[in-house]
């Protein structure tokens, strides 16, 4: 390859800081509702679920599946979007990366990795495991 | 609270420009709205009530109205779920004109994204940087196209969906396309060509996708006694439902719409079922957008709309389901790439028996637009509408 795809910084708030400054420590975080148990994607403060604030930080497995894809062509360099369930239960917007694109599959196991954005931003993406 | 009858469509327009260089938004609007009122036999003195989307330049409704001159307004409304806002919008006319709160409402749409020079379908777009789900979308590239995409990779996964079925859909656009003299494309195409052309983004080609146009419209909505007194082409309003569907906190399914809930609303509040339409506007950002939603509305079992969609099913004349007689937005127009407005337009002529002789439906009296708005793999807004003659 090349040149390599670059990826933006993403706009982090109140809520995400936690989840990417877990990132940049390589890890994978995901928000469990102390009160119902359940976790959810996007992590947020509120329980989407319950609606309860007592929602806390955990650490995911990074072991995932695919649930969808595309491969985009109309790009400088073609990428992978795709929907990673986790073997946690919800599902989260990635991409696919450091594979061949055209081999990806729908159900294939996958695992997290991270890649740094263009300001140096640890971002969760996802590999064949 | 059911509704059905309790307002009606009395004019339309669809503004014929489809690049909008020398022209503004405003002006598109403005000369949409003034056209749908001739329609209708009105003037912009008879309007009380105006609906807007977030395509309106200015604070919602406010610079819009000031432009045209409304003055005699008792009622206002922007909701902006995308695309599927304007059928929203008719909907939410015929509930503001049945409380009392307006006699006469009236919709506008315009958009020049192609004067523009946008690459509306392929680039990244960013409704609003501080939306809470943005951080943990945008980074990953979504476009309108890939999400799409992905929706029609998980469809083909669970029901066998071909990019052979989806191409029809396409196919049966451009048959109708080809007697629309103000369609971007005319050329009616084969379900070779689609596939044949080049691939956006997996599994969607070229030729799965809308058309970026410029352009706009407008809809009158009246009162039960309003459209008496203006003779007998009123379309009566019989059903609406709106919905709007999420990734429900991870736990998600793409291979439906918000179709699916709006549509048996639109269908209890009419008391008609799938099988009794005549003819369908169906929102066509894409084919897979279609297929699904077909499956939604209930004109085949889920998983079974590749199969519907082919064989020239959709097309007037030939198939079960005539669809987007006017070449829709895959083919016609999709101004500002927002195409529920141009959705009521076409169902609104079949039922006034006004379509292309051509492609009108025989004794088309009742029709179903359907808009969706946002995305089919994140957040969606979805609307339906149903409508009939007066006499239905
Ligand atoms: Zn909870």
């Amino acid at each position: 390859m090349s040149a390599a795809k670059t990826y933006m910084d993403p706009p982090i708030n109140d809520e995400s800081r936690a989840y990417w400054d877990g990132a940049n420590d390589g890890k994978l975080l995901l928000k469990r509702c102390g009160d119902c148990g359940k976790t959810h994607f996007y992590p947020r403060v509120v329980c989407p679920h319950c609606q309860s604030s007592a929602t806390e930080w955990y650490e995911a497995s990074g072991d995932g599946t695919v649930y969808s894809y595309s491969v985009m062509r109309r790009s400088e360099i073609p990428f992978v979007i795709a929907y990673v369930t986790l073997a946690e239960g919800v599902t989260m917007m990635t991409n696919i990366v450091d594979c061949d694109p055209d081999a990806v599959a729908i159900d294939q196991a996958v695992k997290v990795t991270f890649k740094d954005s263009e300001g140096g931003q640890s971002i969760p993406m996802f590999t064949p495991a | 609270m059911n509704l059905r009858g309790k307002a009606y469509i009395a004019g339309i327009h669809e503004h014929p420009t489809r690049k909008a260089e020398g022209i503004t938004l405003a002006q598109i609007h403005a000369e949409s709205a003034v056209g749908a009122l001739a329609d209708a036999g009105l003037t912009m003195a008879d309007v009380d009530g105006y609906f807007c989307a977030g395509d309106a330049p200015g604070l919602g409704p406010l610079s819009m109205i000031e432009y045209m001159g409304l003055n005699n307004l008792t009622h206002v409304d922007s909701t902006d779920t995308g695309g599927s806002s304007y059928v929203i919008h008719v909907g939410h006319a015929l509930e503001a004109i049945a409380l009392g709160k307006c006699s006469v409402a009236l919709i506008t749409l315009a958009g020049r994204p192609r004067a523009e020079g946008m690459a509306t379908g392929t680039a990244p777009r960013v409704y609003a940087a501080d939306a809470p789900d943005v951080g943990f979308e945008a980074v990953y590239g979504p476009t309108v196209v890939n999400m799409y995409a992905m929706a029609a990779m998980r469809h083909r996964h669970q029901y066998g969906t071909t990019a052979e079925q989806l191409a029809w859909v396409k196919v049966a656009a451009s048959h109708h396309a080809q007697h629309n003299e103000h369609a971007m494309l005319r050329k009616v195409v084969t379900v070779e060509d689609v596939v044949n052309s080049p691939m956006i983004s997996d599994p969607l080609h070229r030729l799965d996708c809308c058309v970026i146009s410029d352009g706009g419209g407008a809809i009158v909505v009246v009162s039960p006694e309003v459209a008496k007194s203006l003779g007998d082409r009123a379309v009566k309003i019989l059903g609406h439902g709106e919905a709007v569907k999420h990734l429900n906190a991870g736990t998600i399914d793409i291979t439906y719409t918000g179709g699916a809930i709006s549509g048996p609303r639109a269908y209890e509040e009419a008391g008609v079922l799938p099988g009794d339409i005549k003819y369908a506007s169906i929102y066509d950002s894409f084919t897979i957008t279609v297929v699904e939603t077909i499956e939604d509305l209930g004109f085949c079992p889920r998983g079974e709309g590749g199969a519907f969609v082919s064989d020239g099913n959709l097309i007037a004349g030939q198939g079960k389901l005539p669809f987007n007689t006017d070449g829709g937005g895959l083919c016609n127009n999709h101004p500002g790439n927002r195409g529920g407005l141009t959705k009521v337009l076409e169902a609104v002529r079949q039922v006034r028996g006004e379509a292309h002789p051509a492609v009108q439906v025989a004794n088309c009296d009742l029709a179903l637009a359907h808009g969706t708005g946002g995305s089919i793999a994140t957040r969606m807004g979805s609307s339906t509408v149903i409508l009939g003659r007066a006499d239905a």
